[in-house]
């Protein structure tokens, strides 16, 4: 075996590592998202979040537009804040668009969806959404449901 | 020379600076090689060299590129001049017809002189030998004693033989020394040793299977042993 | 000697191991400044080392991927989420088949082939006479050999990773039927970038100087002798899917514990 040929089956498997590697950020990971430079952030509070987690998507119509990057409590409004990070490419949401977190599926992860509103002005970085609708805990929804079975 | 045993091997060593002395000290070229830094004691090292008795050739290198070897990682000679180098060590011990074999294809005597070609391709002052006629057909063993007596001359070296072959030492040595159990028993000249040796020096020198050096292992009587009847 | 003697005796022959092994590994990385100026001796081990190791990674890859799909589709199926098959592949391959198991395969590939030439070196005493021609084999042996394991497992444990995927993709899409375009963006939904894929390279990355620096520290440490290369050899395995396998847990328990 030369040096010639081990040099180049050596170059062939780190290029195919290396390969792999950049297959997997970019195929099997969100990776995908961060690229094109960071978008804009805007929170919201919500009264309650149920299980929302950081990194969960933002989607407007279905199609997602961000993702969830940091969520807090606010110990003074007694409510979550949720901040959330928007490609820079939908930069065209009015100020009295609507946040709500829906769950995927009976037992899907939640998302939060957003539903545009008719205001002219729209959302800049660092702007708050009003309008908000919490989570539905599950729980409560049936034990609703009892009461208003067991009132009738 | 001396008997199996008897830390030939480890004096060697001690000179070349693998192993520690628990006291004394070892001078080469009046250094004390065990007090030496690393970086020093490598550079000394490029002025011995060693024989192993087993040849020592690196298994995945061919002849050339064992020769060639401590020219290439020590110097930075210019490839032309390396391989003329290579050639002439090679030349030296008759090998250079060798130059593209694996030290797998090589016989036991021939992987030798190709080791003794690496050994001597820095040019060393000093040069140790290992036991450099054991296991040899007489043939191969008298070409390595009158190459490392050759070689010795031509070269203008200090060279250390470790052998306990008496005869084929004896007759290339300008002086004998005899190590018996870490020590030395009887040193000179050899025709003075054969002349005027103690019991001992003569044991050896003659080959005498009794002596000073019992053909016994030391052990419990031996009637005894037999009739004792204590298996362990 | 009693029980206790003996003990003693084992506690202080395991430490002693541990301290050469700990100054063994900094002589090594001291050496490595050699390989800046010949890389020449890098490439030859990462030949070697890696380039050999390709197939036999490329081929478990390939069937741990499509196990999964078959395991994961069995079990999801029955939840109606036959759609996560790729999130459920993805996640065990990157964060836990990928490099532990490419570190596995290494300890007994290129390990144990690792120890074995480095302690049939020391037996054949070419060590020896390398250090008697005033070459340090830490410089000309050890380190190059070190570091190509190093570079190596990150590099096959991601090669591992994309075709188990691929693997999973065949067995899922090609032949249980399950939506090509969900199998990816389910995965991509769910396998973090930071999370998932870089703590897999992370961990790979210490499995591959864990499993370099057993390999090549029982070779060097090994008695010179066929018997002693030979259990050197044993242990380079042993030891090394030993450690890996704790060091998974730890390094789980750090990257994925506080959730």
């Amino acid at each position: 075996m030369t040096t010639r040929r081990i040099e180049i089956t050596v170059g062939i498997f780190v290029a195919l590592g290396l390969a792999a590697l950049f297959m997997l950020a970019i195929q099997v990971s969100n990776l995908g998202e961060y690229r094109g430079g960071d978008g804009y952030e805007v929170h919201a509070y919500f009264n309650n979040i149920g299980g929302l987690k950081v990194r969960a998507p933002v989607t407007m119509a279905g199609v997602r537009v961000g993702r969830v990057s940091a969520i807090t409590y606010d110990a003074e409004r007694y409510q979550a804040r949720v901040s959330f990070t928007i490609s820079a490419r939908y930069d065209q949401l009015p100020t009295d668009t609507q946040a709500s977190i829906y769950t995927a599926g009976l037992l899907g992860e939640q998302y939060i969806a957003l539903e545009p509103g008719g205001e002219d002005e729209v959302l800049r970085d660092g702007d708050a959404i009003l309008f908000t609708q919490s989570a539905l805990v599950l729980e409560e929804l049936i034990g609703r449901v009892l009461v208003n079975l067991t009132g009738n | 020379m001396g008997p199996s045993g008897t830390g030939k091997t480890t004096l060697l060593r001690l000179i070349g600076g693998q192993l520690r002395p628990d006291h004394g000290q070892v001078l080469v070229e009046g250094q004390d090689v065990h007090r030496l830094p690393r970086r020093e004691l490598y550079r000394l090292r490029r002025r011995m060299g060693m024989l192993f008795q087993s040849g020592a050739l690196l298994t995945d290198l061919n002849v050339f590129d064992n020769v060639a070897f401590p020219i290439r990682e020590n110097t930075r000679l210019p490839e032309p001049l390396v391989r003329n180098l290579v050639l002439m060590k090679l030349e030296a011990v008759g090998l250079r017809g060798a130059v593209s074999l694996m030290p797998s294809e090589l016989s036991g005597g021939m992987a030798r002189r190709v080791a003794l070609a690496r050994a001597i391709a820095l040019d060393p002052h000093l040069m140790m030998y290992d036991e450099p006629f054991t296991g040899l057909d007489p043939i191969t063993m008298g070409v390595i004693v009158s190459l490392i007596r050759r070689l010795n001359d031509a070269l203008g070296m200090t060279s250390i033989v470790v052998s306990h072959d008496v005869a084929e030492a004896c007759s290339i040595a300008d002086w004998v020394y005899l190590i018996s159990e870490g020590r030395v028993v009887d040193a000179g000249p050899p025709e003075q040793l054969r002349r005027e040796a103690s019991d001992w020096s003569r044991q050896f020198l003659e080959g005498l299977p009794d002596g000073p050096v019992p053909f016994h292992y030391p052990a419990p009587d031996y009637l005894d042993d037999l009739m004792g009847g204590d298996t362990r | 000697m009693g029980p206790f003697q003996r003990l003693g005796r084992s506690a202080l022959g395991v430490l002693e191991r541990l301290g050469r092994g700990h100054l063994f590994l900094l002589r090594t990385l001291l050496a490595m400044g050699t390989l800046v100026r010949r890389p020449g001796l890098l490439v030859r081990e990462l030949y070697s080392v890696g380039v050999l190791s390709l197939l036999i990674i490329a081929v478990s890859g390939l069937f741990v991927g499509m196990v999964l799909g078959y395991q994961g589709y069995i079990t999801l199926v029955d939840f109606g989420a036959a759609e996560a098959l790729g999130t459920v592949v993805a996640l065990s391959l990157v964060r836990e088949l990928g490099p532990v198991v490419t570190a596995l395969l290494f300890a007994g590939r290129a390990g144990s082939a690792l120890t074995a030439e480095i302690g049939l070196m020391k037996a054949t005493e070419q060590l020896s006479s390398m250090e008697m021609m005033a070459v340090d084999p830490y410089k000309r042996v050890i380190a190059p050999r070190f570091l190509a394991g190093v570079i190596s497992l990150p590099l096959l444990a991601a090669i591992f990773s994309a075709v188990g995927v691929a693997g999973g993709y065949f067995i899922g899409v090609g032949v249980l039927g399950v939506d090509a375009g969900a199998y990816w963006s389910q995965m991509q939904a769910s396998v973090d970038f930071h999370e998932d894929i870089m703590n897999g390279v992370i961990k790979s990355m210490v499995f591959g100087v864990v499993a370099a620096w057993i390999a090549v520290f029982e070779g060097y440490d090994a008695t010179p002798t066929s018997e002693g290369v030979s259990r050197a050899t044993t242990r380079t395995v042993v030891h090394t899917a030993l450690a890996i396998l704790a060091l998974d847990f730890i390094l789980t328990g750090l990257m994925f514990g506080d959730i």
